[in-house]
């Protein structure tokens, strides 16, 4: 009997000790000089653009091992929680994560994750994210070369830094040069912009490509931001009622006219139609795309052969070219958010400041991957680089292009809403283009299917 | 001697009793915690104002009925009709080739051959996960997939054709994927109805000299009725609760103008971005009841007394003793 009483007490207190182990959150204040670092790192994003950037230039990662882990130098796992986008999945995953941050095991803890232009607000106004000056420990010299609208985006209301991005993400037209040159007659960016430069010119293209039997886009929404990043005011005011720019109905009106004229061949934005119009087999003259999907999309639906190497010859790899095109606009954009409750704010500091604010990374990784990074200096150095071009471009040097246009980005139109009422607009949308409903209808689709998604937004009644 | 084996005989019935009830428990614990409550929880949500604006949180606050008034003003009927004509389409055809398979099955002078083999092909499709086989048929069925190409190759249509644009084409597709799934499972559910019918009444109706349709819909429709209604009304319930079919196909937009959005998905996407467990709440209800009702009617069917005689079949009676019981000539 004492026997079995002792074992108990042994056991119990064995397991009392380990529990108390396991518990390494901080509750007064953050402390960033390395010590007392948990072992796990979790990021949390929805697609592997920045784990292929961390893999590539964070100077620490030493391997993955079998089970998709990075191990980093000192022994720190790297953990990433990859949650696709659809149906809003990586936001429901990363809001329960976050809310339980503070009591969940370290391990487990959310310490670092990634968020998108249209909706970086919503984090980076709450108190889940944080500040990257006062709480994490990163300078305003470490800041200094960012592009001013990267920092105004995830600015909260109270003047404080909530995240940090390596991407500038300013958009460009992007055109097949063998179309051009035969449509056109020149396949010389230059001149190709003088045919673009404004939306009249840009639809007497159209019109002529139509003629040759091309398509001037593929997609409904192909120019959306091209609009819609032009509004002069935000599309919720303080009523919380939806106010429909003047631009988004221009857009609405002029991609009706394409639709009927057979201009655009009428896909959705990512459906596979719509990739393969990229490719060897399309028929598309071009498309709007920002910095990262000229590399991270384009690049990949050019090649006739996925599998084999990004080289000339391989479908269109090298017959693209871009162009400032009819507006200027940005698209997108993925932000870097340090949790709050996380285990590792050291090692958070470190990621960022490496990856977002180090010159010979941002440099590094633009004459990689073609990408626009967050830095001033290093994609001046490239712009005016006269050696510079691209080979999946023809030669060009996009960078000095995108450089014109990083600085006129003007983010203070944005508000919470913008990813459901984009979205909205382009699904309700998309019947109208096709004709299978007016746009009475289609109008009221948009504001039947807005009430299902943010329940306290009105609609203004004319 | 003898009291102890009265004890034993006592101990004996009293303990299987309580073995029954104890395996019986973990049952009702977890459809406690896991359905009951959350149920409860539902109903009571959907009384209040409550949902999510990105990270914070509203309410939750009482307003009554006015989740379902919000709800009846919006476009739950359309939904709900869209989730009945979606029925329909698939029932229909399910129903007429399960009914024929199950005849056909069982008919011992047809005589069919390698039956087994037929009825594990057509019962494999259910066993496929809804998802997949909805990814599938959205890959299938894509402006440029193999339909559309197939289809232009035999000059049925001229230029690509986007199905989601098409309100009788995707809930065609829909009813179609849903008859593919399903008509495995009703037709071996109809052929064991049908082997219940006693042989001796074919035997009979064939010396009688009863026809092939005369038989299907004098004999064996009325004896396979009690599984043919169970059969009709539990794929009504199944029915009512589309969703993964629809929303993977459709990727969420519910075609054109909304119109195979079914209840199901209105209710996903309540929950979705903002977490609207109110109107949720409501929608929930509105299908609990709907679901209750027709569950009900299935009791009823089923459980009617078998020795109640019809309309028809008392007025037969009463002429027959009228006339003094001699049988009509």
């Amino acid at each position: 009997m004492q026997k079995k009483i002792l074992r108990l007490v042994v056991g119990v207190g064995t397991i009392a000790a380990l529990c108390s182990c396991g518990d390494t959150s901080n509750v007064s204040g953050i402390n960033t000089d390395g010590t007392n670092e948990g072992d796990v790192l979790n990021i949390r994003c929805w697609n592997d653009e920045f784990q292929g950037r961390f893999r590539s230039y964070y100077p620490d990662y030493m391997e993955t091992d079998s089970d998709g882990n990075d191990i980093l130098r000192d022994g720190t796992k790297v953990v990433w929680t990859i949650t696709a986008n659809e149906d809003n999945a990586y936001q429901n995953a990363l809001d329960v994560a976050l809310k339980a941050n503070e009591t969940a095991d370290a391990d487990d803890k959310v310490d670092m994750f990634l968020m998108e232009a249209d909706y970086a607000l919503k984090y980076a106004d709450s108190d889940y994210s944080l500040d990257v000056k006062n709480d994490l420990g990163l300078t305003d010299y470490d800041l200094s070369q960012q592009y001013q609208y990267t920092k105004d985006i995830v600015t909260d209301s109270n003047g404080a830094l909530k995240g940090v991005s390596w991407q500038a993400c300013p958009g460009l037209f992007a055109y097949r040069r063998d179309i051009a040159k035969e449509v056109l007659g020149t396949d010389d960016p230059d001149e190709v912009q003088q045919h673009l430069s404004n939306w009249d010119d840009f639809n007497d293209v159209a019109a002529q490509m139509k003629d040759k039997g091309y398509y001037m886009l593929s997609g409904y929404d192909d120019a959306y931001r091209a609009y819609s990043n032009n509004i002069s005011n935000p599309l919720v005011n303080d009523n919380d009622e939806i106010v429909i720019d003047p631009m988004i109905e221009e857009w609405i009106d002029t991609t009706k006219y394409y639709s009927d004229m057979g201009y655009n061949h009428g896909t959705t934005l990512w459906d596979t139609t719509w990739s393969a119009d990229q490719g060897p087999n399309g028929k598309v003259f071009g498309f709007f795309y920002s910095t990262w999907g000229i590399n991270f999309t384009l690049e990949g639906n050019s090649l006739a052969d996925p599998t084999a190497a990004k080289e000339l010859g391989n479908g269109l790899y090298g017959q693209y070219a871009v162009t400032e095109g009819p507006a200027s606009f940005y698209w997108g954009g993925s932000w870097l958010a340090g949790a709050k409750g996380t285990d590792n704010p050291y090692l958070v500091k470190k990621i960022m400041q490496t990856m977002t604010c180090s010159r010979t990374v941002a440099k590094h990784l633009t004459l990689d991957t073609l990408d626009y990074t967050n830095n001033k200096a290093a994609m001046e150095e490239i712009a005016e680089d006269d050696t510079y071009g691209s080979e999946f471009l023809g030669g060009q040097n996009h960078i000095a292009l995108f450089a014109k246009s990083a600085d006129k980005i003007d983010m203070s139109n944005i508000s919470p809403y913008d990813q459901g009422i984009n979205e909205g607009i382009q699904t309700s949308f998309a019947d109208y283009f096709a004709g299978s409903v007016t746009k009475e209808q289609a109008w009221d689709n948009f504001y039947t299917n807005i009430a299902e998604v943010y329940p306290n937004l009105q609609r203004i009644e004319d | 001697m003898d009291k102890r084996m009265k004890i034993n005989k006592r101990k004996k019935k009293m303990s299987y009793a309580k073995w029954g009830y104890i395996l019986l428990i973990p049952f009702f614990v977890v459809f406690i915690i896991f359905q009951f409550i959350p149920l409860m929880q539902t109903f009571y949500y959907s009384f209040y104002e409550y949902y999510s604006i990105g990270l914070s949180e509203i309410g939750p606050n009482f307003v009554g009925f006015s989740n379902y008034v919000k709800i009846f003003q919006g476009s739950i009927l359309k939904y709900a009709g869209n989730t009945l004509i979606l029925w329909i389409l698939c029932i229909i055809p399910q129903m007429t080739i399960s009914l024929l398979l199950a005849v056909w099955f069982t008919d011992i002078r047809l005589h069919l051959r390698a039956t087994g083999f037929f009825k594990t092909v057509i019962y494999m499709p259910n066993l496929v996960m809804a998802s997949a086989f909805g990814m599938l048929f959205q890959m299938l069925f894509a402006s440029n997939g193999p339909i559309v190409d197939l289809l232009m190759d035999w000059g049925w249509i001229e230029e690509t054709f986007n199905i989601n644009q098409s309100v009788w084409g995707t809930r065609g597709v829909i009813a179609l994927m849903n008859f593919l799934m399903w008509f495995g499972n009703t037709t071996i559910l109809l052929m064991a109805g049908v082997m219940g019918i006693d042989n001796s009444v074919y035997e009979a109706a064939t010396i009688d000299g009863s026809g092939p349709f005369k038989t299907f819909f004098h004999i064996t429709m009325p004896l396979l009725m009690p599984i043919f209604i169970y059969v009709v009304i539990t794929s009504l319930i199944g029915g009512v609760q589309l969703f993964d079919v629809a929303q993977i196909f459709t990727s969420g937009s519910g075609a054109v103008n909304n119109s195979s959005k079914t209840l199901m998905m209105y209710l996903y996407k309540l929950i979705g971005t903002s977490k609207n467990y109110g109107e949720a709440g409501a929608v929930s209800v509105v299908l609990f009841v709907l679901t209750a009702f027709l569950s009900f009617l299935v009791f009823a069917f089923t459980h009617r007394n078998p020795n109640k005689l019809s309309r028809k079949q008392r007025r037969l009676v009463k002429e027959y003793q009228l006339k003094g019981g001699e049988k009509d000539a």
